[in-house]
């Protein structure tokens, strides 16, 4: 079966590449554009490390058709940072012990920046019921919780000041 | 299984491609697993991007949901608000703003949570040819796949007498090993028209009979509570699976229904 034009914006770049009928938003992403940031850990929506964002909705990669994205607005754990900076939630991670082997970690940050964007003063049951459809096999999820928090904290203190 | 892929623009268009050989694609959290995993049940599937699809509006004392409403739109909008505890507890974050009230419909066991709530709230599936199926009669019928759901109509709440309960071993997103849900209207502090739902506890959510028919036109009160409860796996024979034996299901889903019933009491 032939491959099918698709085109969206990835992290705001305009992004072309051809799929397989059938094929998910993750293996598109990994291996036709080669955005390595989305994890494969199950590709039937449990574990959450494939998560990005569409249109600005946390989604699962892995279990989106990749074509259903044509013209849409993708972004993954590869556009967080500006440059050199880190964005606070990649630096609290950082500082907080907030990611041991790494794995989830690109799914955690999706989905706490889809949280923050809507509450950005969120309470301790917000990130966890945030970040529940994530599985960490290191951390126990405190560090990830707490980092949070203070990403929050911070992100407020900066539009604040 | 390699699958071809259709897109279709509107609902009626993917209503007239649908055959033996095709599988709609709705939010795709149950149908990409599948496709994923080699088994897409299907060698071609279908989908569209009608906006009607996405549609929720309020008609003649009922709301009607377009089929590709997703969880987390039920769970942002006010008047949907009595479905919104139930909305809220399917999957994560992420699962909610993919899965939709029509793939609710056709999630095997031991999923369909939602379309318990709606089957306990009078739900009648809207089908794209515009034939109007009441959702015990579709749920009965869905291994058959009886054709493309554009929409479901439920009753409109009166009062706060909706009650939904999910019993899961993972909280907050594990899988059902039962949802309950129950709808009882009623005058003069008596029920009248009870509609009591389960899911996961046999293939396809299903309405139970024996607990509406207890409850009926008495006060819920100790009584009737005992009646129903007596009465809660009366011709039932729920599924083993991973999360739980039938046995399990048949001895907890009294205590569940009982608990149910008295915080609708209280
Ligand atoms: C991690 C995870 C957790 C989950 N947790 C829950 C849970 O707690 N409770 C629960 O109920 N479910 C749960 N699910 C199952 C699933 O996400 C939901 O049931 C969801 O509502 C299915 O909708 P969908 O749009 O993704 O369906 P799809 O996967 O697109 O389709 C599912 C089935 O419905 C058919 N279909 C879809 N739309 C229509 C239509 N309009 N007309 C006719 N046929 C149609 C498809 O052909 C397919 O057979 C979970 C799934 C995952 C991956
Ligand atoms: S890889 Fe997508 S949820 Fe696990
Ligand atoms: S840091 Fe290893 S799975 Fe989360």
């Amino acid at each position: 079966m032939s491959k099918k034009p698709l085109s969206f914006t990835l992290n705001s770049r305009e992004t072309a590449v051809f799929v397989d009928p059938g094929a998910n938003l993750l293996d598109t992403l990994r291996r036709g554009v080669g955005d390595l940031s989305p994890k494969y850990g199950c590709g039937q929506g449990t574990c959450g490390a494939c998560s990005v964002r569409i249109d600005g909705a946390l989604h699962l990669a892995c279990l989106t058709l990749a074509e259903t994205v044509a013209g849409r607005a993708v972004e993954t754990t590869a556009g967080l940072a500006a440059g050199p900076d880190l964005h606070p939630l990649q630096t609290a991670f950082m500082e907080g012990f907030a990611a041991q082997c790494g794995f989830c970690t690109p799914g955690m940050l999706m989905a706490a920046k889809t949280l923050l964007d809507r509450t950005p003063d969120p309470t301790r049951a917000e990130v966890i019921e945030a970040i529940s459809g994530n599985l960490c096999r290191c951390t126990g999820y405190e560090p990830i919780v707490d980092a949070i928090l203070t990403a929050a904290g911070r992100m407020r203190g900066r539009v604040a000041g | 299984m390699t699958v071809s892929v259709d897109h279709f623009a509107t609902v009626a268009e993917l209503a007239r491609a649908l055959g033996p050989d095709t599988r709609v694609l709705a939010g795709g959290t149950l149908v990409m697993r599948d496709v994923n995993y080699g088994q897409a049940g299907a060698a071609r599937l279908a989908y569209t991007t009608d906006p009607a699809l996405t549609e929720i509006r309020a008609e003649a004392g009922r709301i009607v949901l377009g089929a590709g409403v997703t969880m987390a739109a039920v769970s942002a909008r006010p008047e949907l608000s009595f479905l919104a505890p139930v909305a809220r507890q399917i999957g994560g974050p992420a699962v909610r703003s993919m899965a939709t009230v029509g793939g609710n419909l056709f999630a095997p066991h031991p999923y369909g949570d939602f379309a318990t709530a709606l089957l306990a709230r009078d739900g009648v599936a809207e089908m794209a040819d515009g034939a109007a199926r009441p959702l015990a009669d579709l749920l009965a019928r869905r291994a058959a796949r009886p054709g493309f759901v554009r929409a479901v109509s439920l009753a409109r709440p009166q009062t706060g007498e909706f009650r939904f309960r999910k019993v899961s071993r993972v909280k907050p997103k594990g899988v059902s090993v039962m949802s309950m849900a129950a709808w009882l209207p009623g005058a003069a502090g008596r029920i009248t028209g009870a509609r009591v739902a389960y899911g996961a506890m046999a293939e396809p959510p299903v309405r139970v009979a024996p607990v509406e028919r207890a409850l009926e036109g008495a006060a819920l009160a100790a009584a009737a509570i005992a009646r129903a409860t007596a009465a809660a796996t009366e011709g039932l024979n729920p599924p083993d699976d991973a999360l739980a034996s039938g046995w399990y299901r048949r001895e907890t889903a009294p205590v569940h229904l009982r608990r149910l019933l008295e915080e609708r009491a209280g």
